[in-house]
């Protein structure tokens, strides 16, 4: 019987990029992308689900990828923070607004947020307070107080709207 | 145009919102292994047998490391910081301190659940971990002791079985003639107040990776901690190298508080490890690891009373304090002295009697927690304060007003020695105009209009001051390349405070240059000769004003270089925007890098005896503290069948002296704000009885998130230091000394008909339950 803990190929998109790598069963996605495929912009905070600074989208979904297996995540079109900019290397309206809001300070936690917030303007492009709040409700950060990362989803989610009209 | 007082936007944010950042865990070492620990699981065990070799059989597992090996070659570790008493501090409050060194790893006994017994080399973390799991210890579980109170009581099992007793330090003070003030006072009031243990968790955790030069030998170390020249001369100290032989560097760091500026085991043996296996070793820490083992903080109780008039006005405040160190005595005086040194904050009062008893106790040591001991004698005076004013019928804030230090009184004389050794004075600031200000923009009122009987609205208040900018020195160096780029190199690393952006404002200030041209390097011990670090709000205050002494040396260098090359005099010259130009010449002008340029050791024109390139140091050793200050007001709802409480609203008025970048200013104070709003209400470190860590993960230990901030208003009134030549104070942890207090007093006064008191936190909706609870029952006889 072959082993059940031998490492088989993952094959899956980050970003639009066709990646692939080996990985044990046990390897959770975030160690993959970060040791396996060099993407350290997605950080780890705690390991363990709550922190959301390991937040990736997952075929267009939020998730932690630290409460997934790389091997769960094979055929799946990934996004994270390094695919957030656009093809020509512009921030996206989010990721300007946290620079212009003061959002942001170690910049730990910041990859999190940004893709938490990328959902939900992707879904909800004209996002009440309350879902904002809601939706950033899963990222911790100990240093900005949130006053600064809520204004910022604020100001991304009024110039999303800008560029609509 | 002067760029001090701009919203200059950070410099540091791009390459972290591209995620781009290098953390620790982040940088790629070549071929290199990883370390996962075995802990104790015990507060206090003797060590027995260690049996590793189904671990040494495991493949990828490179090295098994107890503490019977690493006894013959790493001394255990003692910080000289512990030790030191100024002699005026010694005078005037006689303390005893006593310090036991730590083990990196202990060989014969452990004296916390989390302290690291055995480390694991292995070619991954995940094999490390396993490994982990196949080392069998024989443990001899020993009585332990978890409490501060009951570690200092007759027969408390010893934490240190060469002491007689558990006291690590104690001091005392005693101003005025605190019995008759007693004895002669309208009003008296006594209780016990309790800050509760908490742990600083900024979401990256620690992290050390050290590597050998295939070369020389000689071991580059990455630590993600507050101080890399302390940690190089440590490691130099305690591995016999010379410290030239090692650099440590911290790359980016995810947030600090205090957390990552002690040395700790790990930081010795993870290069110990490089060294002795020849290859590149790196450990990151989980957040598991990072609850239980790296030092937390608060943990005081406070006896106090406060002895006053019948209008309030304060004669005396007795208070015996006790903190509970953990089971090593790192830091000494630091944190408790500093308890003592902030009590009366902004109060102006005759006499004053205080005690402090520390003791080491079987839990992970505690060290500085943002506000460091402050925000401990905050609670107390805050609290106590708000029970007088309930048992005089008076508004809290008239209270506090009656007994405010008045800008008339600057520099005031508190009558104190200060830490550092000299005569505890405040600078400046105004005080009852903070109190104003703040209470001007409380708005009671609008809360009001939605409470109910369930709903409670409350306003809390509390009032600091914050010795800011402490020495012992800070160093700077400032070069201006032929490109016309100026280079900043400091001791002062950054933990997300901003440092790049703000000291680059108070280069391109002193030397005449675009902000955008200045690129500032912290961080690394190769950078600067020698550094100290950030910690304990002083970077801006001492790094700051090092650089700006630096860049404005710099300045008169080149103006002389370039008074050569334009046939002037340097008296005529100007500098703008990088551009040097002649009064009255408008057509002599010479960028700042031709001067550089003009020096290099290329051109054959330079000349003789010229340094080889436009470069300045400094060494800047402030003087006594600088004191800035702050009034926090809180509007709570309380909702009695649950005991939830909601911070509605809260206002700030702060002076932090002259503000370099008002947007940075703000957002320090605003991050420490929520950080104190967090321990207010839900943060709590607990141990059992037994020593066995309860708040080991994020969802017992729970931090605020963005549904639980309140509003935040936030006024500066800011007087310029006149100790230091740039005005400025520190105000990184400013923020997180009051919101305890404010919220305590917010909550209290929400339930004052119940006959509530807050005696300590967090105010959860249990602990609120019983308080409603036990209050009711006291009320109905």
């Amino acid at each position: 019987m072959a082993d059940p803990g031998a490492a088989r190929e993952v094959r899956l998109s980050v970003n639009g990029v066709e990646r692939a790598g080996t990985a044990e069963p046990r390897l959770l996605l975030s160690d993959f992308l970060r040791h396996r495929l060099g993407l350290t912009g997605t950080h780890v905070g705690c390991e363990h689900g709550v922190c959301g600074a390991c937040t990736v989208l997952l075929d267009g979904e939020p998730v932690r990828s630290c409460l997934v297996f790389a091997v769960q995540a094979d055929g799946a079109a990934l996004r994270t923070v390094e695919g957030l900019a656009g093809e020509d290397g512009e921030l996206s309206p989010v990721q300007q607004a946290f620079h212009e809001a003061h959002g942001m300070q170690c910049g730990f936690c910041t990859p999190g947020f940004l893709i938490s917030l990328t959902a939900l303007l992707e879904e909800r492009p004209q996002a009440s307070e309350e879902e904002l709040v809601d939706a950033l409700s899963g990222n911790l950060c100990r240093c900005t107080g949130y006053a600064n990362i809520l204004a910022a989803a604020r100001a991304a989610r009024d110039r999303a709207a800008e560029g609509r009209a | 145009m002067s760029t001090i007082g701009v919203s200059v936007p950070r410099v540091e944010d791009e390459r972290l919102l591209r995620g781009e950042g290098r953390f620790l865990d982040d940088l790629r070492l070549e071929g290199a292994l990883e370390v996962a620990f075995l802990r104790s699981p015990h507060a206090h065990a003797k060590i027995g047998a260690i049996d590793a070799a189904a671990a040494l059989a495991l493949p990828g597992v490179v090295a098994v490391i107890d503490g019977r090996e690493t006894a013959a070659a790493l001394e255990p570790m003692v910080f000289d910081i512990a030790k030191i008493v100024p002699e005026t501090v010694r005078e005037a409050t006689a303390p005893q301190v006593r310090v036991h060194p730590m083990p990196a790893l202990p060989a014969e006994r452990v004296t916390y659940v989390g302290q690291p017994v055995v480390m694991v080399v292995a070619e991954s973390r995940y094999l490390a971990e396993d490994a982990v799991d196949l080392v069998a210890v024989e443990f001899e579980p020993l009585p332990a002791v978890v409490d501060a109170e009951r570690a200092l009581e007759p027969g408390a099992p010893l934490v240190e079985p060469d002491w007689e007793d558990n006291e690590a330090i104690s001091f005392s003070f005693e101003r005025g003639d605190v019995d008759a003030a007693f004895a002669a006072a309208a009003v008296v009031v006594e209780e016990s107040f309790r800050s509760h243990r908490q742990h600083p968790s900024p979401i990256e955790t620690r992290g050390v990776a050290a590597g050998v030069d295939p070369q020389d030998g000689s071991l580059a170390v990455w630590s993600s901690t507050q101080t890399p020249h302390l940690l190089q001369d440590f490691l130099a100290r305690w591995l016999h190298r010379d410290p030239e032989r090692i650099r440590v560097r911290a790359p980016d760091v995810g947030g600090a508080f205090g957390v990552k500026h002690s040395c700790y085991p790990e930081d010795l043996l993870i290069p110990f490890a490089a060294l002795r296996l020849g290859r590149a070793v790196k450990w990151a820490e989980d957040r598991a690891e990072h609850l239980a083992a790296a030092t937390q903080g608060r943990d005081q109780l406070h006896r106090i009373a406060i002895a006053a008039d019948s209008e309030g006005r304060i004669l005396a405040v007795r208070d015996s304090a006790v903190m509970n160190a953990g089971a090593f005595n790192l830091l000494g005086l630091v944190v408790p002295y500093n308890t003592f040194t902030h009590l009366l904050g902004p109060y102006d009062v005759g006499a004053l009697g205080f005690e402090m008893r520390v003791a080491v106790t079987n839990t992970v040591p505690t060290a500085p927690y943002r506000g460091a001991g402050r925000p401990e004698a905050v609670f107390a005076i805050e609290r106590a304060i708000d029970r007088l004013a309930r048992q005089l019928g008076a508004d809290p804030a008239d209270v506090r007003a009656r007994n405010l230090i008045g800008p008339e009184q600057m520099p005031y004389e508190t009558g104190i020695v200060y830490r550092d050794g000299s005569d505890q004075v405040y600078d400046s600031g105004d005080y009852p105009e903070l109190l104003r200000r703040a209470c001007e923009l409380v708005q009671r009122e609008r809360f009001e209009a939605t409470a109910s009987e369930r709903r409670r609205i409350g306003v809390g208040y509390a009032i600091y001051t914050e010795g800011t900018g402490v020495g012992p020195f800070e160093t700077a160096r400032v070069r201006i390349e032929p490109s016309g780029t100026v280079k900043v190199f400091t001791g002062a690393s950054s933990q997300g405070q901003g440092h790049r952006t703000t000291l680059a404002q108070v280069a391109a200030e002193a030397l005449g240059v675009a902000v955008g041209d200045v690129e500032v390097v912290g961080g690394d011990s190769a950078a600067v000769p020698s550094g100290f670090g950030t910690l304990a709000s002083r970077t801006l205050v001492v790094a700051g004003n090092a650089v700006s002494e630096a860049a404005a040396a710099v300045r008169a260098q080149a103006l002389e270089v370039a008074a050569g090359m334009l046939a002037a005099a340097a008296y005529e010259l100007e500098v703008e925007d990088g551009v040097i130009s002649v009064r009255g010449r408008p057509d002599a002008t010479l960028p700042l890098g031709a001067v550089a340029g003009f020096l290099t050791p290329f051109n054959p024109a330079r000349p003789r005896g010229a340094p080889p390139e436009l470069a300045a140091e400094s060494v800047y050793r402030p003087g006594p503290v600088t004191w800035a200050a702050g009034v926090h007001v809180a509007v709570v709802a309380v909702d009695l069948p649950t005991g939830v409480v909601e911070v509605l609203r809260f206002v700030i008025a702060h002076d932090c002296g002259r503000v370099v970048n008002p947007a940075i200013a703000d957002g320090q104070i605003v991050g420490g704000v929520m950080q104190g709003i967090g321990g207010a209400l839900h943060e709590e470190i607990v141990y059992d009885e037994s020593g066995q860590l309860r708040s080991g993960n994020f969802m017992d230990y729970m931090l605020p998130t963005a549904g639980e901030a309140p509003e935040f208003e936030l006024v500066h009134l800011d007087t310029p230091s006149p100790l230091n030549p740039l005005g400025v104070k520190g105000l990184g942890e400013g923020g997180a000394i009051g919101p305890p207090a404010a919220i305590a007093g917010a909550v209290e006064d929400a339930l004052a008909d119940l006959g509530v008191v807050v005696h300590r936190g967090p105010l959860g909706p249990s602990r609120v339950r019983d308080l409603i609870a036990s209050a009711a029952s006291a009320a109905s006889p």
